[in-house]
């Protein structure tokens, strides 16, 4: 399995107005528009699942309050500072994000 | 809802994979926005609407600044009038452009309070231009954001001050020709041409880059305020796909190549690191008055005044102070009516006058037409204990009815048990008031006699403080000294404040009630 993106969002899709901002903001471009209806009648903005950078540009340009939800992976807690190999792996991919 | 259950599920499965909330619906907005049956997870706005946006980035300053208690949200006339729906800090609505004066109004009486004055550009710059240039002269304490999207939105896209030249709307139909409509206003350049504002910027919500300029603007202004360093002002161009008929991300990149343009980005004004010229709201307004028995009555020798009248100047007693007069009441009213050119309005600003000299808080709110003379004029004066609430009086203790007409218009409405003083010799025949006293004066008789028709009204003002004692007879000698200018004029204003007192005294018996026929038996 590809290592994990270094963001992830989530989208509610009761939220959103599918005003598509967000899909064309995004600066790896991993959203797009569901072929599908949300309860509201439009099509809803979506995480393809792959390349989210947790920017959040496009939580910014997202005109709903809440629709958008923007993560970051954890930055190393601290057993890093001692030597555990897997944390200290996931730390270095998280500075490399900032 | 299902729907709910569902995403929180999601949320619990990404955070179980590492991960963490770093941009999230910030708590300065409601979980719930209790507008409607349904949609109450939604704004109204349309998609792609710059309002969500802007509200955004003001909830988020107002939480990273820790500000949301303390933050009085003024929503306008506009998209954005249901904004308290969705900002959970206080929230105002106001009459369609006056945010401004609303703020200002706030934020004086609630100087800890971070106002902040939320307006679009048919509200801040079409009807409400008055207002918010005004206050932004005064240098309010308040931070203005004006959302400008170069239309009327709500109303159906007509054509806004703002509106760009050749733009089409549907009140120009052939596009907008400065030869008939104008060219466009721009607030922000003429906002920094003012003295007072401190901060004044126009951002647009154009594309990331501009967006997160704006999210700095905004959190600046309203630094600004949290320090107190007076009024900020932020102009934000946005997006109204809907009026525009656009979809979301074409209207955005109309707001970059037609909109910028015409409204260039810039900082116009920014004197933060300025010394503060006006660091503290001036919400005390009213001037300070002496208490009474305050230590300090006394040492101003502009309120000694002498006792006794001057007509005996032989009498002069020791200094009295008129600030240490007690008054009899809490509030007193007194209404003047007449005609124009009665002296009405002069009589009332000499008793507002005495009553600021003896240390009253007093009101005076003239009432005239436009013919200023020989039209009605009249005049409420309020003196008082406390604060003035309003200078509006609906039932007076006192009228003095200069004419007739002014006694059948306002007699009717003098409180119970008060006092009416009537300018003429009788009542009218057919005339009958049961819940005042009122007594007959011809004093424009006697001030004809004294050589001047002019001073009517101050033998109505020596009635007047002869017979209610609200006032000392001293203070309005020395009010009449100071205002007068005219030396044969002084002497006659001196006789008939002395014949009005003289006329109570000597032909108005001692606890005589007021007949019909005018006379008191």
């Amino acid at each position: 399995m590809a290592a994990p993106a270094r963001g992830n969002i989530l989208i509610d899709t009761e939220e959103c107005k599918g005003c598509g901002l967000c899909v064309e903001s995004c600066p790896p471009e991993c959203l797009e528009l569901l072929p599908e209806l949300n309860a509201y009648g439009v099509h809803p903005a979506h995480y393809t699942g792959a390349g989210c950078t947790g920017c959040g540009i496009c939580f910014y340009c997202c005109p709903e309050p809440g629709a958008i939800t923007v993560y970051r992976l954890a930055p190393p807690t601290k057993p890093l500072v001692h030597g555990d190999a897997q944390d200290k792996v996931q730390g270095e991919s998280h500075a490399a994000a900032l | 809802m299902s729907t709910n259950a569902k995403n929180e599920a999601q949320a619990s499965e990404i955070q179980a994979a590492g991960y963490e909330v770093t941009h999230s619906k910030s708590p300065v907005f409601y979980s719930v926005y209790e507008r409607k049956g349904d949609l109450q997870n939604q704004t109204h706005y349309c998609p792609g609407c710059g309002h969500g946006i802007a509200h955004k980035l003001i909830a988020e300053a107002v939480e990273e600044l820790g500000l949301q208690d303390r933050t009085i949200f003024v929503s306008p006339v506009g998209c954005s009038v249901f904004a308290y729906y969705y900002v959970d800090v206080g929230n105002v609505q106001l009459a369609h452009g006056r945010a401004p004066a609303g703020a200002t109004g706030i934020k004086r009486t609630r100087p800890d309070s971070i106002v902040i004055s939320y307006q679009g550009d048919g509200d801040l710059a079409a009807i409400g231009t008055a207002e918010i240039i005004h206050a932004a002269n005064r240098g309010e304490h308040i931070t203005v954001f004006f959302v400008n999207n170069a239309i009327y939105g709500m109303t159906g896209g007509q054509m806004a001050p703002t509106t760009l030249v050749g733009q089409k709307s549907t009140t120009s139909p052939f596009g907008r020709r400065p030869i008939n409509e104008g060219f466009p206003l721009h607030m922000a350049e003429l906002i920094a041409q003012l003295e007072a504002p401190v901060y004044v910027e126009r951002v647009a919500l154009s594309d990331n880059k501009n967006i997160m300029k704006a999210r700095k603007a905004v959190r600046k202004a309203l630094e600004i305020q949290r320090d107190g360093k007076g009024f900020s002002f932020v102009e934000i161009l946005s997006p109204c796909p809907t009026i525009w008929a656009k979809d979301p991300v074409e209207a955005r990149k109309w707001v970059a190549e037609a909109m910028i343009p015409n409204f260039p980005l810039n900082v116009f004004k920014d004197r933060v690191h300025e010394p503060v010229q006006n660091a503290v709201v001036p919400h005390h307004t009213v001037p300070e008055t002496l208490e009474i028995g305050d230590p300090r009555i006394g040492t101003q020798t502009d309120v000694h005044l002498h006792a006794g009248t001057a007509g005996a100047p032989g009498e002069q007693s020791a200094p009295v102070t008129a600030r240490t007069q007690q008054h009899h009441f809490d509030t007193f009213g007194i209404k003047v009516a007449g005609f124009g050119g009665q002296g009405v309005l002069l009589l009332g600003q000499l008793l507002t006058e005495m009553g600021m000299r003896e240390g009253l808080e007093v009101s005076w709110l003239p009432s005239y037409g436009p013919e200023m003379r020989s039209g009605s004029a009249h005049c409420h004066v309020c003196l008082a204990k406390q604060r003035i609430g309003s200078p509006l009086l609906s039932h007076p203790d006192v009228l003095v009815a200069m004419n007739e007409i002014s006694l059948r218009k306002f007699a009717p409405h003098v409180a119970a048990g008060g006092l009416i003083l009537y300018n003429a010799a009788r009542l009218p025949e057919d005339f009958q008031l049961p819940q005042a006293r009122i007594i007959c004066i011809p004093a424009s008789e006697m001030a004809d006699k004294l050589g001047s028709t002019k001073a009517t009204n101050i033998v109505m003002m020596g009635a007047l403080l002869e017979e209610t004692e609200c006032l000392l007879p001293a203070t309005a000698e020395g009010v009449l000294e100071t205002k007068v200018k005219k030396v044969a004029l002084k002497e006659i204003n001196r006789k008939a404040l002395a014949a009005g007192r003289d006329f109570i005294d000597h032909y108005v018996r001692v606890g005589a009630v007021s007949q019909p026929d005018g006379f008191a038996y």
